[in-house]
């Protein structure tokens, strides 16, 4: 004998969805936040090795990057399988890293130049001696500051 | 007419859930999630070819480790596994003068690291990841033994002062042709 009984018939409400644009708005923003937007067009293969001491580049707009690879299948019909060096859009030569170094420095802040970092993103499977010549080239075009690019985890996990 | 005004009816507010789904679902395809990592060198800078030769170094601190073409790994000439690398460069740098053959100090130690141009990258990833592995358990040991804590967990003086102590000195020698094995 409650007071305060209600009368009527009981109604299931229904839910209310006001709030799930709330939930996925928070959500789009977490991946808005986490995620960088993909620059370039890949044209090149890029397994990446694997290491463990491994270091986080931070600074995303002070990292400038160079792809290294064999062509991506679809491409090997007009520039075949042999490895080559991939520079903003397009596939480029040796001495084409020079002129690409002053370009990327000129288009950050002075103070910040020598805080410019040269990410080589090559493929596991390329050889040392391309390697080596893009390094020659970084260092006469003063970029001094590298990183290999690796995926973390265990060295030689994918090796069969 | 101005009942209608009255009303105020309420924007339907339904449709504002696929709309954020729509840009969600953009971003998930148009981004990739992975953060750039990698093993951070410094390249020697280009000397002037007229610059006298730097003082030779003693043979005993310096610690060569060779790749050739087919990924073989050699230490001091002498054929090795890479899983033994670390153990072996750790021997080389904290020897303190003790056994002949290593070197006199952490100061003193380099590392230099030759490769074939035939040499694969995963196999020189794996050899800068054992060396750069070997200086940071150094560090590591040497900061339990001072502060108590990990590297990572030093302050910037502290972190100095141990870097000082275990520098790191990975050269990477200027190419040669060292051929298959």
């Amino acid at each position: 004998m409650s007071k305060f009984k209600k009368g009527g018939k009981k109604v299931t409400p229904g839910i209310s969805t006001a709030s799930l644009p709330d939930i996925v708005f928070i959500l789009l923003f977490f991946f808005m936040v986490t995620t960088t937007m993909r620059e370039v067009t890949l044209l090149v293969d890029n397994r990446k090795p694997y290491a463990t001491e491994i270091e986080k580049l931070e600074r995303k707009s002070l990292v400038s990057y160079i792809y290294v690879g064999a062509p991506k299948a679809f491409l090997q019909g007009q520039f075949g399988s042999e490895p080559r060096m991939q520079l903003n859009d397009s596939y480029a030569k040796l001495n084409e890293i020079s002129q690409w170094a002053i370009a990327e420095r000129e288009a950050i802040n002075e103070a910040e130049r020598t805080l410019l970092t040269v990410s080589i993103k090559a493929d596991k499977e390329v050889k040392m001696g391309l390697i080596t010549d893009i390094k020659q080239e970084l260092r006469k075009a003063q970029m001094l500051k590298i990183n290999y690019s690796t995926r973390k985890g265990e060295i030689f996990t994918d090796r069969n | 007419m101005a009942s209608r005004r009255r009303e105020n009816p309420e924007i339907n507010a339904g449709s504002m859930a696929d709309i954020a789904f729509l840009l969600l679902i953009f971003f998930l395809v148009t981004t990739t999630m992975d953060t750039d990592t990698g093993i951070a060198r410094k390249l020697p800078p280009i000397l002037p070819e007229n610059l006298p030769p730097p003082p030779p170094i003693r043979e005993k601190n310096v610690f060569v480790v060779l790749i050739n073409s087919n990924d073989n790994l050699f230490v001091e000439d002498d054929y090795m596994d890479v899983k033994e690398l670390r153990e072996e460069a750790k021997k080389f740098i904290s020897n303190f003068g003790r056994l002949e053959n290593y070197s006199d100090n952490p100061q003193k130690a380099v590392i230099s690291l030759q490769n074939d141009r035939g040499t694969s990258y995963e196999m020189f990833i794996a050899v800068q990841n054992e060396l750069t592995a070997a200086y940071s358990e150094l560090r590591n040991e040497e900061s339990k033994k001072r502060f108590g804590k990990d590297f990572s967990e030093l302050n910037e003086k502290q972190a100095k002062e141990i870097q000082e102590f275990y520098p790191q000195k990975i050269s990477e020698a200027e190419p040669v042709n060292l051929g298959g094995g």
